[in-house]
């Protein structure tokens, strides 16, 4: 009934070992839990219907208590406590230890999160020498361990891929560290766990689970820097983007003018199947509602409040822009 | 003849809006907190159905998100110190000097100073509402996003003052009921003949005065570094979010006990009460109340499990978490055995407590659930969690304030609540709650995190959203239904001998409603269960005598305007402190605020207990 390992985040479908540790310990406890509390309730109502009053119901005996029967209860709950505990400590202690780190040939992502997005960054031993830094999707090679780095750029957030790993916050000033690992291929949802301000609700992003050879491909791909299109329109949107609508001012689009991180990294930003931390498809008709209105799909972010194209009236896109822009934005590839 | 510096003449005799304000009778206290903290329990009430009304569907656009957000950080914020610690409070107020035999608390007029201080503290919290927008970063107030670089507004400028304000109140309440239940008990009544709802009082106001502090610091810090621009949360500046998550949960988890252990107490005198036996082991009730009491300083990173503290902490604090479990579960074993064999009489109030344990037991075990750590990292901060605290919260404290309340109504009014009514809305609450808050475990394990205001419908949380939401309206009913019933009983309801449930406890021995002076001649206690050994032994001369008319003067205190004085003081300076920057107005009234503080303490300090002139009152 609760049950629904179909839902995208349920905490039943588990992918990897982390998560499955987790559930295999929900299980053990919450039998545990079930047992106990069937057998409180079926004494507690034995007794309420046992022992209602009678109308010539004269005092019953007044039991004060018996020194047996409370080290009985006493003792026995902590017994069963024993048996949650062990597991408990166990699995607390496998999944805070990675099995491969970095150093022993394992990739490391560094996540930076920020209200209300994510970037991550790619240290890959297999693949040293490219340099990859993406938003709002991972993509990490299935079966192997994935070493993560979580560092916040503002307030608190929380990392949380449900069906590959319960959630560790991401505090600023900290850097926390879990791993991860996915063995099976295929998308999962992932989203903010911690209140973060006005759009928490909408701090998602999507977790790719590839095979090894799809997982380097991306990577190269990731690390190319973005091509200069070829059609007119599109090329109309890349002048608007480093020219008068300031875009570059926030955006990265590796290989152009566009250097900030102050909002996501826009250099690949076609080849994702997400659109502003995973809460619209990536679509052209996506694409141009977001750039029309951004507060009304992702309250308080920092595009809507602080781009002057959003802020000065006279500074406004207006429809053939909003069109270029798109136009150019689907050929970040 | 003292010579008084405020030559202010003192209340005798007032009535009318005057009696009530310048009231120092815990009795009117009590029922000024019960009613004041209860319409504050419908207000909380109200920003938890706009909660659920804008969760029932998904991508709804009933409520704004930074409406929103403010929504459940005031209904948290509402029911945890403007409602059930006050509702508490006012079951200590009327009946700990009853239980224990005394004509009042220690201290009558810092009792009535308290209750318009925890007013004061709501007035300021609730106003936010008013003045350019609530607070809105949860009733933990977690930072950095308290800080001003992230919160301009005054929102959590009103949640630091007004928690501060209500610290006070806390504070002087906690004082007062320690001294009372040390120093006041009748003759003969030693620390282990006291009911088990006084030693719950006890323990709970020792929390108290041990957990307040720690907030008020991490209040001051916060308050420090949005005023004057001090870093110690500011994280641009070096400060540490995980400060104020180590100083608001020291504080925060005794408060989960500071909420539950009077729920506990209440529990305690119905259930013996109802199945006219004495508490089965008396003894280990007590002890698990003062072991819960003590453990509770010993979890707090329970709350903080997935911060990142490392697994040996966090191996560390589930076992104590664990350890918890044991003095909860031996509770809830010899309330049963106290049912065993008893004459049980299901009437509203044990029908609460019995809901109580019911609901309890659910809310402890999924407790249990998260204290294993590693698998509480997929259920922190999920609606798993928002069901767990609902049954702990709601199950468990609410049920018992409910189950105490139709057991001490007659006590109070002198008249017996309708049972009908009483039953049919218990079992609305007991439905309501469940459909309500059971799904929501549902929800958190298929990955609903908290505190966020739309989902979209591939999610699969539509269908259990709209169960929980639905079962809100089987809560409104209870809650309307039991209010017409108490308005109703209150004035026509049977009338109430002094002993309707045939008590056990001292309070049962005086008539209903309570005269003023509570006990015509202070009881001399002989046992545990004084009334009832006295009541069953045959020689009833004693009981007699305290359901009389008293033959002479009585000493009691008279009323004063001091404490409601101070406490207007601190509403003045509490808005003061709230605008401090920003105006000269805010400065201004921040310092006659501190004024009339003083000034009422200092004409307070030296108002005679008594005025000489006057003799002869009752």
């Amino acid at each position: 009934m609760g049950c629904t390992p179909d839902h995208p985040q349920s905490t039943f479908n588990v992918a990897g070992p982390v998560a499955e540790s987790q559930l295999t310990l929900f299980y053990w406890i919450l039998a545990a839990a079930v047992f106990v509390f069937v057998i409180v309730t079926a004494i507690l109502f034995w007794a309420v219907f046992r022992y209602r009053r009678k109308v010539d119901d004269k005092d019953p005996e007044q039991i004060h208590g018996n020194t047996k029967l409370e080290i009985a209860w006493t003792i026995l709950p902590a017994i069963i406590l024993v048996f949650v505990a062990i597991p408990t400590v166990i699995t607390i202690f496998d999944n805070a230890n990675s099995p491969c780190t970095y150093e022993e040939g394992c990739l490391e992502v560094t996540v930076e999160a920020a209200q209300w997005f994510w970037n991550f960054t790619y240290k890959d031993p297999s693949n040293p020498d490219l340099e990859v830094m993406t938003s709002n999707e991972m993509r990490i090679p299935v079966d192997e361990v994935v070493n993560i780095k979580l560092t916040s750029r503002d307030v608190l957030h929380s990392f949380w891929i449900p069906n590959i790993a319960g959630k560790l916050d991401i505090v600023p000033n900290h850097v926390n560290t879990m791993w991860i690992q996915s063995d099976i291929e295929g998308e999962f949802y992932a989203q903010c766990a911690e209140f973060c301000g006005i759009a928490h609700a909408l701090m998602s992003f999507r977790v790719y689970a590839d095979s090894r050879e799809e997982f380097n491909e991306w990577m190269k791909l990731q690390a190319t820097e973005a091509s200069i299109p070829a059609e007119p329109l599109a090329l109309e949107g890349k002048k608007l983007f480093e020219g008068e609508k300031q875009c570059y001012a926030c955006h990265k689009v590796m290989g152009t003018k566009a250097r900030s991180n102050v909002g996501p990294d826009l250099t690949h930003v076609a080849s994702r199947t997400q659109l502003a931390a995973g809460i619209l498809d990536n679509t052209q008709d996506n694409l141009r509602k977001w750039l029309e209105d951004p507060e009304s799909i992702k309250p308080g972010n920092k595009m809507a409040r602080q781009a002057t194209v959003y802020t000065d009236e006279t500074k406004k896109l207006n429809d053939p822009e909003i069109s270029a822009l798109v136009a150019y934005l689907q050929t970040l590839k | 003849m003292v010579s008084i510096p405020f030559p202010v003449v003192r209340p005798l005799k007032p009535v009318g809006i005057w009696g009530w304000l310048t009231t120092i009778d815990h009795k009117k206290i009590g029922v000024l907190y019960g009613t004041t903290a209860f319409i504050l329990f419908l207000t909380g009430g109200v920003e938890a159905l706009l909660i659920r009304l804008q969760l029932a569907i998904p991508n709804n656009t009933l409520v704004a998100p930074e409406v929103y957000n403010q929504l459940f950080t005031m209904h948290g914020t509402t029911m945890i110190f403007l409602a059930i610690m006050p509702l508490g409070a006012a079951f200590f107020n009327f009946v700990i000097p009853l239980q224990i035999g005394a004509r009042d608390v220690a201290f009558p007029r810092l009792n009535a100073f308290s209750f318009w201080t925890f007013l004061a503290g709501a007035i300021i919290l609730k106003m936010s509402w008013v003045l350019g927008g609530a607070p809105n970063a949860g009733w933990f107030g977690y930072a950095p996003i308290t800080g001003k670089i992230f919160n301009l507004g005054h929102g959590i400028d009103f949640w630091i003052v007004g928690l501060q304000v209500l610290g006070v109140a806390s504070l002087a309440a906690a004082f007062n009921f320690i001294v009372t239940i040390v120093n006041m008990r009748a003759p003969g009544m030693t620390l282990m003949r006291m009911p088990i709802f006084t030693w719950m009082t006890l323990i709970t106001s020792i929390l108290l005065v041990l957990a307040f502090p720690v907030i008020t610091v991490a209040l001051i810090e916060l308050m420090f570094d949005r005023t004057f621009g001090t870093v110690f949360f500011v994280t641009s500046g070096g400060g540490d979010p995980l400060l104020w998550q180590h100083l608001f949960w020291v504080f925060g988890h005794p408060e989960v006990y500071i909420l539950i252990l009077p729920a506990m107490g209440i529990i305690s005198e119905i259930i013996p009460t109802f199945s006219r036996k004495p508490i089965f082991g008396y003894n280990v009730v007590v002890l698990s109340g003062v072991i819960i009491g003590f453990l509770g300083w010993m979890v707090w990173s329970h709350h903080m499990f997935t911060v990142g503290l490392g697994p040996i902490a966090n191996s560390i604090f589930a076992i104590t978490t664990m350890l918890i479990a044991i003095p909860t579960g031996v509770k809830i074993f010899n309330w049963i055995a106290t049912l065993w064999k008893g004459s049980i009489d299901l009437k509203s109030p044990m029908l609460y407590s019995i809901g109580f344990i019911v609901l309890f037991v659910i809310g402890g075990l999924s407790g249990t659930m998260h204290s294993s750590a590693a698998s509480d990292a997929q259920q922190q901060d999920t609606y798993f969690i928002v069901a767990h605290i609902h049954y702990v919260l709601f199950g468990g404290s609410l049920f018992a304030i409910f189950a105490g309340i139709h057991y001490w109504f007659p006590k109070v009014t002198g008249r017996l609540m309708n049972e009908l009514s009483g039953r049919i809305s218990f079992l609305l609450l007991f439905v309501g709650m469940n459909i309500t808050f059971f799904p929501m475990h549902f929800l958190g394990l298929d990955g609903m995190p908290r505190r966020t205001y739309t989902y979209s419908s591939e999610m699969g949380w539509d269908l259990w959203n709209l169960v929980a939401t639905l079962g809100v309206f089987f809560i409104i009913a209870a809650v309307l239904l039991f209010l017409h019933n108490v308005t109703r009983s209150w004035r026509k309801g049977e009338k109430a001998d002094s002993d309707p449930w045939d008590g056990r406890t001292l309070e049962w021995s005086i008539p209903s409603p309570v005269p003023e002076y509570n006990f015509v001649e202070i009881p001399i206690v002989k046992s545990r269960d004084d009334f009832w050994e006295k009541k069953r032994s045959g020689d009833t001369s004693e009981i007699e005598l305290n359901l009389r008319e008293p033959t002479g003067d009585i000493h009691l205190p008279q009323p004063s305007y001091w404490p409601a004085f101070a406490s207007l003081g601190m509403l003045i300076g509490g808005f003061g402190l709230v605008y401090l920057l920003d105006s000269m107005l805010g400065l201004l009234a921040a310092v006659v605020g501190g004024m009339i503080i003083m000034i009422s303490i200092y004409a307070w300090s030296f108002e005679p207990v008594n005025d000489p002139d006057v003799s002869g009152h009752h």
